[in-house]
């Protein structure tokens, strides 16, 4: 059944704004003890010592737990066993936690948390990723004897050689900082042990499978002991993996020490010193061009801080290599991403993984290329990017999709009228306070995990024989209508009406598991997976009512709420098809899988396949900076995506405001001060998202070209969305100003526009 | 710590209780009342997830001591409807403009914008947009929640 384009569909929507819908920290039951976490203000050093003995004579007091009762590992992590879910004997950052004190009553929990006596041995603080790499730096993990973590290349060509012989060669050097996801919702679970010994864990996650791991890795117990529900979730960005799994984890395991619900929800002062952040990048790029405007070769190396724990750095890191260069054709790129230990905050995955940091480098570099050749932005963008059945830098030849890079530029240039514009530029001369400018970036972005991963995803259909269905996929809700999307789309397929279907409240031990929604790979697999089980649930329909419809089983059809013969004459209801199945004894159930299709990488020349699919965007931003004060106001923003197909078009236009807005506080204003691994500020007053006054207008285009390597043919825009507005905001100040800045977040000093 | 009584009006209903004398509004709400609709997201006035009516204005509940608000009339989102079976014309306005993603920051939201609108019928987007500054969203990016809260306007005036 076809949905009314322009509306919004959302199976959540009332549930939230009548204050219904219940998040973690909402949860209540009967016998419920609280748990507090306990941090300690060295920032690396040896030698712990906890003393908890006056906290556990602390009034109200269960329990304070320490390492040293935790019965399975201490450490766990997605690709290194290596994150510590309670300090043992050293103190590798600020976010670490010694303890877990449970009381009766939370205000019990916090005043023993003071009487926890925590005494070690400082170590030298490693805090700067460049030095860290030098020989004579102290190493930070002691798993390895340098502080490289991961390094990923890429050798195409012979790009050293190349660049000798180049016209113009720029040397260009850009960096980028430490981001919070911050969001709304602080970490909180709650852990409840069930008389059958399954430990239910209900908690504020962006991934209910990959919690169960770590809790079962907490526990010692094997992950059918471990049944995790998914609450709502305010709001993710790909941030509530590990700290929030873990979160889950602690709290899990003082239900099973004390055998009563335990409730643990952070501070927004303990979610920003624990939780893992975006990395920053240092990026330095050669990038040699002949004289046509043609992009001859690249040589990059980028440094990531990676904090003292792995998470899921290599998996950043490796979208930064496949994309190193935006979505240019090169043929000689060497690049070198490198991953160092540090004792700052963990890093970890953050909505755009890798990508904005690349976009922020490469996409000035565009402009500052075109200046150099004396050409237009646009026409040096046009010669070099990726076009229909074109190379990328990875060897991937574009010939499954529509290549739509420029269909995407030539939209938002259109829309806000570019080249005119760029014209009007002040370049640092206006008659009045203001200095106009207008900027413009564009991406490309391999949808899902790509090569890096093991992509599948799977779905339930359960029809009801009342007529009524129940659906359940891999996928998981995280704010960003990821049900909606799915129970849209069984509608669609199966024609019936949207509101026979309820999705089902998913469970770890319910439906396999399908990876976890991050990637903007929600749409794309999820949506396969829907479409797999569809098809076998209409092959089984239609194979056992072919004969009440008088027709062959590849003649029924599916539509408006019927199922039907090959003529409109011979159909019946949906409810009475399912009386039929019912008088057949059959079951009206289907499990549908999707993998993606393959992908294929070489690590040693950072060569191959990289994804199975790319989502196509630009973005363009009109600005003044203030000549007195430097401050930069952002006066409209235009963006284009082509995300294949938009299901739930109001949500796809939510998504890309959202990300814009993210990417915009990047840009400008957010800034997690840290000064040798130490916080300067825990809370939202000091580091600044952004507020809807400081916001400009937002026009958002959906492009659609129907992606026949998505069985729903819709890709996704999470992150698309959130990744290049920096870049074009960076060059919009140049055109502004006639200042480049290369450091993230840009600030105007007023003594440079004199 | 000597605990304090005092009289509340929580959604419509008069209640008499204790409390210590450092405990907030929101706590009181959340934990005494269970009305959870009103979130914590920073405790320190800078996110508007807490937002309440107090008296027929909005107000941080996290940065309120509830002995402060003794005698006074407390509207939380969960009472923000007069009737019980329908929403409110700004809830459905969020719905429908599709102004919630998560929905952490969304009932903060909702009582800070019906407030602007009880007091200033037709607002504009700087209106709305100054009647927001003390509400953070880190999904929508706010484009969505301005065309709610004007269809919103439009539909209180219509009942
Ligand atoms: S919780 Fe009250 S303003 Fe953030
Ligand atoms: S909808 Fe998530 S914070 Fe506003």
């Amino acid at each position: 059944m076809k949905i009314p384009s322009g509306k919004v569909f959302r199976n959540d929507a009332y549930a939230k704004v009548t204050g219904k819908a219940k998040y973690s920290d909402d949860l209540k039951f009967f016998n419920m003890a609280h748990a507090v976490p306990v941090y300690s203000d060295y920032i690396h050093a040896e030698n712990l010592q906890v003393d908890t003995g006056a906290a556990e004579k602390s009034a109200g007091v269960l329990k304070v737990i320490t390492a040293a009762d935790v019965p399975g590992s201490i450490r766990f992590g997605q690709i290194d066993q290596d994150y510590c879910m309670f300090a043992e004997k050293k103190i590798m950052c600020a976010g670490d936690v010694v303890a877990l004190v449970v009381a009766e009553q939370r205000s019990q929990a916090l005043s023993a948390a003071e009487k926890v006596v925590i005494s070690a041995d400082p170590l030298p603080v490693v805090s700067d990723p460049e030095a860290a790499l030098s020989p004579e730096s102290p190493i930070v993990r002691e798993i390895e004897n340098s502080n490289l973590m991961n390094h990923h290349k890429m050798r195409r060509g012979d790009a050293p050689q190349e660049l000798k012989n180049c016209d113009i060669v720029l040397q260009e050097e850009f960096s980028t900082q430490f981001i919070e996801h911050a969001y709304m919702e602080p970490e909180s679970a709650v852990c409840v042990p069930r008389q059958d010994g399954v430990m239910e864990v209900y908690g504020s996650m962006q991934h209910p499978f990959s919690t169960r791991r770590f809790v079962g890795a907490l526990l010692g117990e094997p992950l059918s002991h471990i049944e995790v529900y998914q609450p709502p979730t305010g709001g993710g960005f790909g941030g509530k993996d590990d700290t929030a799994a873990i979160v889950c984890a602690r709290a899990a395991l003082a239900a099973r020490l004390l055998n009563r619900p335990v409730k643990l929800t952070y501070t927004r002062e303990w979610s920003i010193r624990e939780s893992y952040k975006r990395h920053p990048y240092r990026l330095n790029y050669k990038v040699g061009i002949e004289k046509s405007g043609r992009v001859k070769a690249v040589q990059v190396r980028m440094i990531s801080d990676g904090g003292p724990y792995l998470s899921v750095s290599p998996w950043v890191n490796w979208r930064s290599t496949a994309q190193c260069f935006g979505p240019y054709t090169v043929d000689n790129v060497h690049a070198d991403v490198l991953c160092v230990a540090t004792n700052n905050p963990v890093t970890g995955a953050m909505r755009g993984f890798g990508a904005p940091q690349v976009n922020f480098a490469v996409e000035q570099i565009s402009d500052i290329a075109a200046e150099r050749l004396g050409i237009s932005p646009l026409e040096y963008r046009r010669i070099n990017m990726v076009k229909q059945d074109g190379e990328t830098v990875t060897g991937q030849v574009l010939d499954t999709h529509t290549v739509s890079m420029e269909q995407v530029m030539d939209r938002v240039a259109g829309e806000i009228a570019y080249e005119e514009k760029l014209g009007r530029c002040s370049r640092g001369t206006s008659e009045g306070d203001e200095l106009y400018g207008v900027g413009l970036s564009i991406s490309y972005r391999g949808s899902s995990l790509g090569a890096e991963g093991m992509d599948f995803c799977s779905s339930v259909i359960n029809c009801q024989f009342d007529g009524s269905i129940l659906l359940e996929t891999g996928i998981h809700e995280n704010g960003q209508g990821a049900e909606s999307v799915m129970l849209m789309l069984l509608a669609e397929q199966l024609g019936v009406r949207l509101d026979r279907i309820k999705y089902k409240r998913s469970s770890t031990s319910n439906v396999p598991d399908g990876g976890t929604t991050v990637a903007t790979r929600g749409t794309i697999m999820g949506g396969g997976a829907v479409t797999a089980a569809v098809q076998k649930l209409k092959q089984l329909m239609a194979d056992n009512l072919y004969d009440v419809l008088q027709c062959r089983p590849e003649e029924v059809r599916f539509a408006d709420d019927h199922v039907l013969g090959p003529d409109s004459d011979s159909k019946i209801t949906w409810d009475e098809a399912m009386q039929h199945l019912f008088l057949k004894r059959v079951y009206p159930y289907a499990f549908g899988s999707f993998q993606a299709p393959d992908v294929s990488w070489d690590e040693e020349t950072g060569q191959g396949d990289a994804y199975f699919t790319y989502v196509y965007s630009c973005q363009a931003v009109e600005l003044t900076v203030n000549k007195s004060t430097g401050k930069i106001k952002l006066q409209n923003v235009v963006a284009a995506h082509d995300i294949g197909r938009a299901v739930n078009r109001a949500m796809v236009l939510g998504q890309m405001y959202g990300g814009i807005t993210q990417g915009i506080g990047m840009a400008l204003s957010e800034d997690l001060e840290i000064e040798n691994g130490k916080f300067a500020h825990l809370d939202l007053n000091h580091y600044k998202i952004p507020k809807a006054r400081e916001l400009p207008e937002m026009t958002g285009i959906i492009v659609e070209n129907p992606d026949p390597q998505s069985p729903s043919k819709a890709k996704g825009i999470g992150e698309p969305a959130l990744e290049l507005i920096a870049p074009a905001i960076a060059n919009a100040v140049y055109n502004a100003t006639g200042i480049r800045y290369r450091d993230m977040p840009l600030k105007v000093n007023p003594e440079d526009l004199k | 710590m000597k605990k304090l009584p005092i009289e509340l009006t929580i959604n419509g209903r008069a209640h008499e209780l204790l409390v210590s004398p450092k405990e907030t509004l929101l706590n009181v709400l959340r934990e005494r009342f269970h009305l959870t609709g009103a979130k914590y997201g920073c405790g320190i006035g800078e996110c508007g997830a807490c937002t309440v009516l107090l008296d027929g204005l909005p107000v941080l509940s996290c940065q309120l001591l509830a002995v402060m608000c003794n005698g006074k009339k407390v509207v939380t989102i969960e009472g923000l409807s007069p009737q019980e079976a329908a929403a409110h014309p700004m809830q459905d306005s969020f719905v429908e403009e599709g102004a919630v993603q998560c929905g952490f920051c969304t009932p903060g939201m909702v009582i800070s914008a019906t407030a602007l609108v009880e007091e200033k019928s037709e607002p504009t987007t700087e209106d709305i947009k100054v009647a927001l500054r003390g509400n953070l969203c880190r999904c929508t990016g706010y484009e969505n929640i301005i065309r709610a809260v004007k269809t919103g306007a439009r539909k209180m005036k219509e009942v």
